[in-house]
Parts: structure tokens; sequence; C-alpha cells
């Protein structure tokens, strides 16, 4: 198992390369250049000189490939660069808002995982009555409501109820959990109601696969208590597809809350996403690409090491 | 017979299954008993009903489509339909267990056997950790698994199908239950696997006064573990009595039908089957009167006139046939069979072989377990070892060996399916071994494949006739539309089915129809080889004998010669001109099958003659209860020397130093054995 992880954990160098590569030659071929959106962005009108020699400052001016050996240098030195906007490391501008998006997908994956069992068991074992139905309708819903819609709707419904508004400041949950979880839950319930949709879907119809299996006959065979046969017997083979949807909603719920990050105005990485791309801030775009690489790789290492503690017929390289 | 009351009586049992296209009476009104510690057999083909009963018994339809309609479940004096669920739950796996047919898919993946035996001791004998911990050491004991600690630890996916089995026989042996249910208990198994299994629950159930219930299509099974028989037909018992009365004086003629239409291993193959012609009525709409009529070659208006019952017409013999007095009174005796015609080995003694297999070897590279992805260490199965044989025009070799001995390999690499790691292939004459796809395409005119499982061999988007016109597609043997209809037709035919059926999709026909269809789609090229994998095994006993004698019918007519690769031993003696034995992917004996059968001399050969069993009681009881001890070898590792050495009652060190050359004993007959 050790001997395994080590494997994948190695593996995360020729892939993160690949990225790494990828993004850097076709952020090139796209228009639109730092520099100029930074000095003449506003209307401004800045000389030649000027604009050139800001890029000599930041190496822009050199051939690309020796731009690239620069980048591939700076991250064998775990060195991201600095942003070509604000001119601070690229490594410090992500934390700045890593610890808010991981945050709310922690919550998020919380709220849909405890919903999601539940419902899912529930819908498949009353297949057919009014419970798998109005199963159906919420979780459909949560398939077809876009988050951010939701989120709106989150959002008005507290003020109108209760007159009342997140606050729009973050605050970390060392400093003052309250006031933290305050701000964070609703944008974490408007995307985790998608993602508990997806996984009680996933859970009732394997939980329903898995109910007509010679294993459960067996064990009512044997005189297990119904509720012992779901919980002990079903559910625990149910679990394991539901375990990789779960990890593919979390890798994405790290970076792809654009939109629901600007209705709650929460300065998260989706935010950070777009200000940069808008901006041309090539190595904070490389920077975040890398970072999101890294997440996927490590939650789907995650989801295979679960599934060899949950399911005994996966071992790695014991 | 035990005095008193009997254990269970079943009375007048409806089951019902609503499905989407009716409801079909699964059950329809039987009744039998089960005495204290005695062994009742229930035998019948898939779909009559027997396995839903057993089901009904336990409580465990599925629901909500299956119900009892009607009757009575007493065990005990109590009656078993009228509890609680709760009252229900707290008897199985207490009073009454029950033992599935498939041991690979009945434990629970996620938990490891000790967690699964101790549960029912947990459960109803409220047993603490450390004394549930001792009885299923135990019950590992009891059913001879000897590293019980170890197996404890284990989970299913680490035990051998056997292994599996006698774990499903410890669970339910687990709280001294007074009943067992065994559904087909051995079905899944191999023949060696499956005489220790059985061997090991009959004497279980007399030494613990058990009685059980077992459910089966084996006739053969019967025979030697029972002490009384009920035959179904289409939901309902049409003959009960004791085993020596129903195998040696039948009196229902479905009964009769099913024993003639096995092979069997005891007596002279010279002539061909009998079959019951047609199939099982529709239990949506099931036919008046005698259900089995439609079949019947003793039909009379009464039989469809008359509501069937069972009636005793001898001392605990009872038979629902109206005529059945004439059955006894032997006035009623199905006309002899034409015999064989014997114009087969004789006369190929000396032809060119149509197919020449020489050292032929067949090894896979599959990842070491253990090993990373990232390492590539691989390990060699060798499936198929050194194997040699020829087949000569119009001759049929069957190839027998239990699962995984490298059999349907063989067929594989003869077909070209897979590529041959050495030897040669030749085939009439032209050696064939490293032909490409490409030039493999004439060649394949002359040799065609029929497959195991008509269920999926099959393209289910296609209609039958689309299905048999492929081949004269891709090699456009058909000019016009019409002719290809006209030859799909004649196809048709000849298999026995009728034109109109070329219309139909797979899914409309019955298993024996599926696969007749596949050999009409063989037929289609007009081969001159056919490699039959399997291709009665998944078939019902008296579908199996019309096309085993299709098979023989057409091989005299078109001259054809078969590969007929099967694992079961009587019905490989009914087809086959000569027979080889395979044992991890080598050949052990090779020899003419009336010599094979008569004078086995290879050890492995020898058991898994003894192993098989007969539907004869007489016979049966007068055998030794000899099986092979141990499982196949893993053929990752398999053993030095000898392979067959680590299961050998003959084995010394030669066996387990040096491998066995193949030898000629007599005429036309091979062995590879130090001992031979």
């Amino acid at each position: 198992m050790l001997r395994y992880t080590l494997q994948r954990l190695l593996m995360v160098i020729p892939t993160l390369l690949g990225v790494a590569v990828l993004v850097f030659f076709m952020l090139r071929v796209v228009p639109g250049d730092v520099i100029e959106v930074k000095l003449r962005g506003d209307g401004g009108t800045v000389s030649q000189e000027v604009i050139d020699a800001e890029r000599k400052r930041f190496g822009l001016d050199k051939p690309l490939i020796y731009q690239f050996g620069d980048y591939m240098y700076g991250l064998a030195k775990l060195d991201l660069g600095i942003s070509l906007w604000t001119e601070r490391p690229v490594t410090e501008e992500i934390s700045l808002r890593l610890a808010l998006s991981l945050q709310v997908a922690i919550m998020a994956t919380i709220f849909a995982v405890l919903l999601a069992i539940p419902l899912g068991t529930m819908a498949a074992l009353m297949r057919g009555t009014w419970v798998d139905y109005v199963v159906r309708i919420v979780t459909i819903g949560g398939l077809s409501i876009p988050s951010f819609w939701f989120g709106m709707l989150i959002m008005m419904a507290l003020l109108y109820y209760y007159n009342w508004l997140p606050p729009i400041t973050f605050t970390p949950i060392h400093v003052d959990p309250v006031a933290n979880l305050t701000q964070l839950i609703w944008p974490a319930m408007a995307v985790g109601y998608r993602y508990c949709a997806v996984v009680a879907r996933m859970i009732r119809s394997s939980l329903l696969e898995v109910l007509n299996e010679d294993y459960i006959r067996t064990a009512r065979a044997k005189g297990v208590f119904e509720n012992k046969v779901i919980s002990r017997h079903a559910l625990r083979n149910a679990l394991l597809p539901a375990i990789t949807v779960i990890g593919i909603e979390f890798a994405f719920l790290i970076g792809g809350l654009v939109v629901t990050e600007q209705v709650f105005n929460l300065n998260g990485i989706g935010k950070l996403f777009v200000q940069s791309v808008s901006r041309s801030d090539f190595t904070l775009i490389q920077g975040m690409v890398m970072m999101l690489a890294v997440a996927y790789i490590f939650v789907n290492l995650i989801v295979d090491l679960l599934y060899a503690v949950f399911d005994p017929r996966i071992r790695y390289g014991t | 017979m035990g005095g008193g009351a009997p254990l269970l009586a079943v009375e007048d049992l409806h089951v019902q299954f609503d499905t989407s296209r009716g409801v079909v009476h699964a059950v329809d009104g039987i009744s039998y008993t089960v005495n204290r510690g005695e062994t009742v057999a229930i035998v019948g083909e898939s779909g009559c009903g027997k396995s839903v009963s057993s089901l009904a018994i336990m409580g465990l339809l599925a629901k909500p489509a299956g119900r009892v309609t009607r009757g009575r479940v007493l065990f005990e004096g109590r009656d078993l339909l009228t509890l609680s669920a709760e009252e229900m739950r707290a008897i199985r796996g207490r009073d009454i267990a029950m033992i599935f047919q498939e041991p690979m898919t009945s434990l629970n993946p996620v938990l490891s056997i000790g967690e699964q035996i101790m549960e029912p001791l947990f459960i109803h004998l409220k047993m603490t950790k450390d004394a549930a911990q001792a009885r299923a050491l135990e019950l590992l004991q009891l059913v001879g698994i000897t590293d019980g600690a170890r197996r404890l630890q284990q989970y299913p996916h680490q035990l051998s199908g056997g292994m599996r089995q006698r774990v499903m026989i410890a669970i339910g042996l687990a709280c001294n239950p007074k009943l067992i249910i065994a559904d087909e208990p051995t079905t899944a198994l191999d023949v060696t696997i499956q005489a220790q299994i059985l061997e090991l629950m009959k004497d279980l159930s007399r030494r613990l006064n058990i009685a059980m219930i077992i459910i089966t299509h084996n006739l053969g099974v019967v025979a030697r573990y029972a002490d009384r028989v009920n035959v179904m037909y289409a939901a309902h018992i049409i003959e009960r009595g004791t085993a020596d009365d129903v195998f040696l004086r039948p009196l229902h003629p479905y009964t009769i039908g099913l024993m003639r239409s096995v092979p069997r291993l005891d007596l002279p193959r010279d002539v061909k089957l009998e079959t019951i012609e047609g199939l099982p009525p529709d239990l949506r709409a099931p036919p008046p009167g005698c259900r089995f009529a439609p079949r019947c070659p003793f039909r009379r208006d009464a039989c469809v006139a008359t509501e069937m019952t069972l009636r005793d017409l001898a001392p605990n013999h009872a038979t629902a046939c109206i005529r059945a007095d004439e059955i006894v009174a032997g006035t009623l005796v199905p006309a002899s069979l034409p015999a064989k015609s014997a114009a087969t080995a004789s006369t190929t003694e000396t032809a060119e072989p149509i197919l020449k297999v020489d050292a032929l070897r067949k090894y896979f590279l599959v990842p070491l377990s253990g090993s990373g992805m990232l390492s590539s260490k691989m390990a060699t199965v060798k499936a198929v070892d050194n194997v040699s044989f020829t087949i000569a025009p119009g001759e049929t070799l069957g190839l027998v060996g239990e699962s995984g001995c490298g059999k349907t390999t063989v067929g594989r690499t003869v077909l070209k399916l897979e590529e041959a790691t050495g030897g040669t292939i030749s085939f009439s004459g032209v050696d064939i071994t490293h032909r490409s796809p490409r030039e493999m395409r004439e060649t394949r005119r002359g040799i065609q494949v029929i497959f195991q499982d008509p269920y999926s061999s099959l393209n289910p988007r296609m209609t039958v006739g689309q299905i048999i016109a492929e081949p004269l597609h891709v090699y456009q043997l058909a000019k016009t539309k019409k002719e290809q209809e006209e030859r799909v037709a004649e196809l048709l035919r000849q298999v026995g089915l009728f034109d109109y059926m070329a219309e139909r999709y797979p899914h409309q026909l019955s298993g024996g129809q599926r696969q007749r269809v596949g050999i009409a789609r063989a037929l289609a090229l007009e081969p001159r080889f056919i490699v039959c994998d399997e291709p009665v095994s998944a078939l019902d006993v008296s579908i199996q004998g019309q096309i085993i004698n299709l098979l023989e019918d057409l091989q005299s007519r078109l001259n054809l010669s078969y590969l007929f690769i099967a694992h079961d031993l009587a019905v490989v003696r009914h087809i086959s001109d000569r027979v080889a034995v395979m044992y991890l992917g080598r050949i052990v004996e090779v020899a003419d099958r009336d010599e094979l059968y008569a004078n086995p001399k290879h050890p492995y050969t020898q058991a898994l003659l003894d192993a098989a069993p007969i539907p004869d009681p007489r016979v049966e009881r007068a055998r030794a209860p000899r099986t092979l001890k141990g499982e196949i070898p893993s053929p990752l590792n398999p053993p030095s020397g000898c392979v067959f050495h680590t299961r050998c009652p003959l084995a010394d060190d030669a066996c387990r130093r040096e491998i066995p050359q193949t030898r000629q004993i007599g005429p036309r007959h091979i062995v590879a054995c130090h001992k031979a």
C-alpha cells in the first residue's frame, strides 16, 4: 500500500510536466498582452519605450524558449514566479484564496454526503413509491438549477424572511468561527445541492443494483435483521461507486465556482481565475492551473486509496 | 421413514409472479413433505418452479413481484406463511438454512469470511465474540477447511469456488439448523469438486441428523444423494417416490423421457439420445389438463380433458399421469431407437487428418499480483503447454477437462482467435499457425465455431435471418436478395427451425432454439470442421439431447469434423470418436472413446470418471465414495514435474521431478504418466 502510494506520487511528476508544457504554450497563443492591458487598459497613452522597458523587466522580451526554460527552472525550485499584475508571488496570491475555496468545497461535501446517503437509500428502498418520486424531483432540481441561481434564491429568501444578508468580508475560521460559518454556509449549500443530487442518484442506482445481488439474499437467508442487511451488507458495497463521484465533484468545487463566488462576493479561486484571465496574467494562470492539476491528482489518489479501504478485493502492491 | 409428523409439510403451495407481460404461475399447487434427517430432492428443468418454491418456504421471494397466493408451509406444525416478517427472520438461519447455487456471488465481497460465518451466531445464539470465533473455527474444520484461523481473516475473492461453497455450507450449519435447503449447490462447480461437496453434505446431514432439500436438474446428483425424489414439470409435481422407484420404475412419461435424454456413462452409447420434443409450456397461460401432454408421446384426448392430480400407484410412489397403469403394466413402451450409423471411426483411419495440432503452446503474460503499476513484472500462465492431436475428416475429438485446464484456449488458438506461442496448427495439410488475418479469410470458410452461451453469442439487435446471412454477406456467397433468403431458410430447416423464425430476434427464442441458430450460422459457410465450445452446457437436459442429436445428424450428413470441448464426461462420451483429457494446460490422455472410458490409464482420467455421478441409485450406492482431494493448482505457479502430482494418489518423487512424456500404450491410446 505504501509502495503503491509512493508510486502514484511519483507519477505526479510526469503528469504535472505535461500540464506545465501545455498550459505554457497554449497561453502564448492566446491574444492579449498583460503589459499593454496594465498600462494602456484604462485608455492611458504610454509610449512604446515604456512598454518595452516593462516587458524587459518581466523578461517577456526574451525568446519563448528562454522564457519556458526560466519557467521550468522555477518549477523545479517550486517557485511559480510573480504575478505580472500585482507583482506579488503567485503562491501567495493563490494561498490567500485557496483557504476560502477549500473550506467551501469541504463544507459542500459534508452537506451533500450527509444528505445524499439517506436520500439515495430511501429512494432505493422505497422504489416506485411517493418517497422515490419526491427524491427524484428534488435531485432533478439539483441537477438542473444552476448553483449561482440557487444561491441568489437563498440570498433573496434570507433578505425577505429575515431581512438579513450574510457578511461580505471574509473572516478566517480560526479568527472567528461563527462569523466565518455564517458567511460560507450559504454558498456551501448553494453548490452542495447539485453535489448532493449527483451523489444521491448514484447511491440510489448502485444500491438498487446491490440489493439484487446474491449475497443480499444470503444475508436474508441467514436471518440478518433487515436494517443490518441494508447498512452492513448493501450500503458498504453501494457506496463504492459513489466515492468516485464525490471525489470528482470535490476537485471541481475547488476551481469551478466562478459564478457562485461572484453571487456571494467571495474572493476565491474562481474569481481569481476570471481576473487573471481577463488581465492576461500568464504566470498567475499557469500557477493556478498547476494547483488545480495537483488537486485533481490528489483527490483521485485519495479516492483510489479509499477504495482499497472499503473494498478488500482492491489491494495495491501488498 | 421416521414416525410422527414430518418436519416440513408443503401443502398446495401456489406462487405467482407479476411480470410486465402478465402473471406467471411459477408454482401451481405443489405438496410434499420432508421428514427429520431425510434428504429429499426436487428435480426439474429451468423454469419449472423448483427454486421459487424453496424461496417461498424461506419467505425470500423477490418482492413485490412474487407472492404466495395459496397454500400452507408447515414447519414443525407452524405455518410459516402466516408468520410475521420478524418471526420468519428468526427462523431463517436458525432452524432453516439455505445454500445457493452461485458460490462466487453468494458471499459478500467486502466482509471477511469470519464476519460472515459469525454473523448468524451473533444474531441467533447471542454468542460472545470469543465463543463465535471458536465455533467458526470448528465449523470450518467440519466442512474440511484446514487452515481455518487464516481463512477467517480472508475475503471471498481469495477463495476458490469450491472453498466458497464450503464456507456457504459452514454458514448454513452455524446454528445447527433442522433443515437445509440446497439450491443447485454444485452446479457451478467442477466435477471433482462437486463430488467433494456432495459427499461432505451427505456426510454432515447424516452425522448431524439434518434434513435436506436438494434442488437440482442433475439426475446423477439425485441418484446418489436423495432418499426421496419429487419431479417437477411446469409448476407441478408430476411424480414422487423413493429414489429407487423414480429411477428404476418411473411412472410419468416426462420422467421417463428425462432419464433417456441424458447421455450416461454406464450405458452403451450406440443409440441416439431420446429427446423430449418441443418446449415446456408458457406459465402465464398453461395448457389445460396435463401440462406435459403437448410434448408427450402417449398423449390422448383424455389427457387434455382431465385435470392433473398426483395419485398413488404404489406405496410412496405417486404420479400425475392418467395412463400410469399402462406404464406399470408395461403396455406403454416407447419405440426403441434406431442405432447410430456406425460408419465413422473405422473409415477415417487412413485418411489425411483435417486438423493437425503439434506441440501447441499458448502462454499468457499477466501482471504479477503484488507488483505496482509502474513495475513490469509479469508472470507467464502456460494456458496450453505442448498439446498435440489430430482430427480426421468426419471424426469428433472430445476435449474434456475442468475449468481452467486450457481446453477453451486450445479451441480459440485453433480458430486463430489467439496467436499461438509455439507449435504448429495445420488445416487440410496447410500450416496456418502464422497466417495473417487476411490470409486466414479463405481458410475460415472451412473452420467454424459454435459457442457455449446461446444468450450472449448472438447479437440482440439483429434478426435471426440477419445473423445467419452475415457470413454469406462477408464471403459474397449469395448474389441476390432472394438467393440469400432461400439459403437462410434452408439453413434454418437444416437445424430444425422454421423459415418464419428468420424474422425473429434472439430474445424471442428459447435457449435451445438460439443454440440452433448458432449452429445454422456456423453451417452457412459449409465448413468442414467446427469447434464446438461447450455447446450444450448452458441447456436443459431435454434440450441438450436435441442439440446433441442434431450435431450428430449434421455430421453424418455433411461429413463434418468436430473438436468438441466440454466438461461433461457423459456428453463427450456420447458424441466423440476419440477423447483427449486435459489437466492444467496439458493433455494427459488420448484414446478412442470406448477404450478411454473402459480402460482409463491416467489417474486423473480415472478420478474424473469416478467423480461423475450416474443417474442410477443402484450404481451410485455400489460405488465407493472415492473423491479426488484438493483443488486445481494455480496455473500461475504450476507444480513441478507432473502437474497432477499434488492431487495424484500414485505420485512419488519421480512424479515431482520429471515431466512425464506422452507414451503410446496401445493402438491409438496415448498417456502422459510415469505410473500408467
